[in-house]
């Protein structure tokens, strides 16, 4: 066991990275806080859309949500693997293919967190705020996204670990992030299968349940600082 | 050639692979669902169990499967785990020409079981302490009052989380692809890549994970409107 983290763990945080490209551990965590980062203001326009007034925004991005979410992110990751390259006319390299579905299947679910973050407010701060003569759009943006994406953040650190966990889906279109590597390790030791992937499943719980405590403590600051007065006048119906 | 080639899909050879790999989702889906409930009831009644390293493990259980990508549990129960069977049992495990489809089922089933324990603990928790309390004063042990009193009101509120870790374990028996179980999303793949029809396989095989789910989530909304739940005064 120590022999194989001696011989190859360089190769399993960064891939070929000194001498090529970036893989491994560090490519995982780049796809994922890309994607992340790339679908959270495609997931706020959807999740506005989601909530809005006017039929011809809601119902199309409704539709598409209802589409990404009820099919298995592989089959996202197929499409956008066969078809970019024929709709852009350029060959997609492997980790643009699987950023792209990531940011389209995460944008869908972040949609939905957005939508239940406006929701969860009161009607009476849109009321409210319209009342005051601010537009729509006014009122959204600075009186109920503000709160609404305040309340979101533990959902956002959670999204962040299942994005994590969505990379792993890389290795069938062949891009060299940790399961790939892993794979790789595995066929060059080819006698301690057990091993190679016990450690890989080690890696992603280290990760992954780190931050998912992280968000259960940002949630419970987040539920502390609610219930202090001034928090409970605007947050609380 | 047609742009959108429809025969490919309703007959021959390409249709039969296709449907039979739906099928053999269906079957994956149908055999991890009847595998997991039970395990995940178990697992939800060790988290509450009332001696702590009970609760322990169970908790362990729930988070060291949660935290890591069902692939790489896909990658171990394939790879990894035969090596750790005795010779002879590895040996029928490979003549069974069914180690692929027993190690997707195992993954599946490990990993939904653990985010459905989770759903059947909260319904538990939603039923009022009293209940068991009342139950355990009335002479009951843990296990009697919660068969006999906590369940029968939990699982009620539970069905519709349930379901919606279904059409979750529906959608992930597309990983099963990895370790090359004929599945549809492998069928579709192998479509594609003797006809390079791909807008065909990849259509047909949209369609089928779409009105499944949808189905699924019309289970849902069906029972949640038969069925409410009703707010019990405790």
């Amino acid at each position: 066991m120590t022999e194989l983290i001696d011989t190859y763990w360089l190769y399993f945080l960064g891939g070929q990275f000194p001498g090529g490209p970036l893989g491994g551990l560090a490519l995982t965590l780049v796809l994922a806080a890309a994607g992340l980062l790339l679908a959270l203001p495609l997931g706020v326009l959807f999740g506005l859309a989601r909530v809005s007034p006017w039929r011809w925004v809601r119902w199309p991005v409704t539709a598409l949500v209802f589409v990404v979410r009820g099919t298995p992110l592989l089959m996202v990751v197929f499409w956008a693997y066969f078809f970019l390259p024929s709709v852009t006319g350029v060959k997609t390299g492997q980790f643009a293919t699987m950023l792209i579905a990531l940011v389209v299947f995460d944008a869908a679910y972040l949609a939905e967190i957005v939508r239940a973050g406006i929701q969860g407010l009161p009607r009476g701060q849109l009321e409210c705020a319209r009342a005051l003569g601010l537009s729509y759009p006014r009122a959204m943006r600075s009186v109920v996204l503000p709160q609404a994406l305040r309340s979101m953040l533990p959902s956002l650190v959670n999204q962040f670990v299942s994005t994590i966990k969505e990379t792993s889906l890389g290795y069938i279109i062949g891009l060299a992030e940790v399961s790939f590597i892993a794979t790789q390790i595995n066929t060059q030791v080819f006698t301690k299968p057990a091993e190679v992937f016990g450690i890989l499943g080690l890696t992603y719980f280290v990760l992954c349940f780190g931050l998912s405590r992280l968000a259960y403590a940002l949630e419970r600051r987040l539920a502390r600082r609610g219930s202090t007065p001034l928090r409970t006048t605007t947050a609380t119906p | 050639m047609p742009l959108f080639d429809y025969s490919l899909l309703l007959t021959g050879k390409y249709h039969d692979m296709l449907l039979g790999g739906l099928v053999l989702s269906l079957q994956l889906l149908a055999a991890s669902l009847v595998l997991a409930l039970p395990l995940a009831l178990a697992v939800a009644l060790l988290r509450l169990a009332p001696v702590a390293p009970l609760r322990w493990l169970g908790f362990a259980y729930v988070e060291g499967i949660r935290n890591v990508p069902l692939l790489a549990h896909m990658l171990f129960w394939y790879f990894g785990a035969p090596e750790l069977l005795p010779d002879a049992a590895k040996q029928w495990l490979y003549d069974s020409g069914k180690a692929e489809a027993a190690s997707a089922v195992a993954a599946l089933t490990l990993y939904t079981a653990a985010y459905m324990a989770e759903d059947i603990r909260s319904g538990i928790r939603a039923i009022p302490t009293v209940q068991m309390e009342a139950g355990r004063a009335l002479g009951f042990g843990f296990l009697a009052t919660m068969r006999r009193v906590i369940l029968p009101q939990a699982l009620r509120v539970t069905v519709p989380p349930l379901i919606s870790q279904t059409l979750n374990l529906w959608k992930n028996t597309s990983i099963a692809t990895v370790i090359g179980v004929a599945e549809m999303m492998y069928q579709a793949a192998q479509v594609e890549s003797a006809t390079f029809r791909s807008v065909e396989a990849f259509t047909f095989a949209s369609a089928a994970y779409l009105t499944v789910s949808l189905l699924i989530t019309g289970l849902a909304s069906w029972y949640q409107h038969r069925y409410p739940v009703r707010t019990a005064a405790a």
